[in-house]
């Protein structure tokens, strides 16, 4: 049962014209992805994986619609490649909304493991980071997705279990 | 039949129309037969050649050529069950499939052995599939493009490579002029 804050995070990526998502699910995104399938502005095509999910993205970029990717943290295990040669080599705009499982309020002790790495990875690519760990923090999502179009980079928005537990 | 000439014979089909072309030895290849502002060469990331192709078919209405690779399709075979389930008319895939992995030494590849990339694709619900030798492609894309149907074309060739320069073309410089041959 989707929240207020999926609505709003929607609603935030419809205001700032992305017009096109991919994803693969995680549970803490269950409430986004449901929002999304019933918002006619944004089309929405699931990738079975992150890194055809980009592919997905940097062509419909080059068609000159405005793509997101929601995926989850566990996810940079596999598009590391794919951020380096295509989507930062040929300077595509692409915001990220993650799911940073693994974090305090995790039930799974082996999402725990790529949780370790999530930060590290996304430093080492240079890849803009922004953390929602409380519901304010949400706040600064429009300001994230002009930043994103402004700079021709992918930028990761890394959200927490603690930020879905305190979202209404 | 060699990929090579068989990119060849496909350049009066294809001079015109928006190409993604996979990376390696088929862009290079590409490049050096008939560069156009419509190419689109991907410089890395192998496999992804029809999600890009697929992309650029569901945001924009002209049609779009990915020219993909038997080595490269294996290594995103989901690409497929997305293509299918998403369907595009303005969409064609066509897979090269020499048996091997051309860019990197012709090692061969599981679909010049057990595996039928056509079989995997109507599988995953692709409509339109067809399996063509290398000489009768030219004539099976000119007739996927006149029938304005989604279609997965694999074509038969040889393995084998021939001698061209790697693309030194900056990737903004190619994604820009690409992207203004979209936009015209
Ligand atoms: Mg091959």
């Amino acid at each position: 049962m989707a929240k207020e804050m999926d609505k709003r995070i929607i609603g935030d990526f419809v205001e700032n014209g992305v017009d096109f998502v991919t994803s693969v699910p995680c549970k803490q995104l269950a409430g986004v992805i449901e929002v999304l399938d019933r918002t006619p502005a944004i089309k929405h095509v699931p990738s079975n994986k992150e890194d055809e999910g980009m592919g997905l993205c940097a062509g419909a970029y080059m068609g000159g619609m405005r793509p997101a990717i929601f995926m989850q943290n566990t996810a940079l295990g596999v598009v590391v490649n794919t951020l380096a040669t295509l989507i930062q080599f040929y300077q595509i705009p692409l915001p990220m909304l993650i799911s940073y499982r693994g974090e305090v309020g995790e039930p799974v002790a082996c999402q725990v493991e790529m949780a370790l790495h999530t930060k590290a990875i996304l430093n080492q690519l240079h890849i803009p980071t922004y953390h929602f760990h409380r519901p304010e923090d949400a706040d600064e999502l429009p300001g994230i997705l002009n930043h994103t179009r402004m700079c021709s980079k992918p930028v990761a928005i890394l959200t927490d279990a603690s930020f879905w537990r305190d979202a209404t | 039949m060699i990929r090579h000439d068989l990119l060849k014979t496909l350049i009066p089909v294809i001079s015109d129309q928006l190409v993604v072309c996979n990376i390696g030895a088929p862009s290079q290849e590409l490049h050096s037969l008939d560069d156009q502002p419509t190419n689109f060469y991907m410089l890395g990331t192998m496999g992804l050649a029809s999600s890009i192709g697929f992309g650029l078919a569901l945001a924009q209405d002209k049609p779009v050529i990915s020219i993909d690779g038997d080595g490269s399709v294996l290594t995103n075979l989901a690409t497929l069950s997305t293509i299918a389930n998403n369907p595009r008319d303005n969409f064609i895939l066509l897979i090269v499939d020499n048996g091997s992995y051309g860019s990197t030494g012709d090692q061969p590849t599981y679909a010049g052995r057990r595996t039928s990339l056509a079989a995997v694709a109507r599988a995953c619900g692709c409509e339109t599939v067809i399996e063509v030798a290398a000489e009768d492609t030219p004539q099976a894309l000119a007739d996927a493009l006149a029938a304005k149907r989604m279609t997965v074309i694999v074509s038969k060739c040889d393995s084998g490579n021939v001698q061209v320069p790697v693309i030194t073309m900056n990737p903004i410089t190619i994604r820009e002029r690409f992207m203004a041959a979209v936009a015209e």
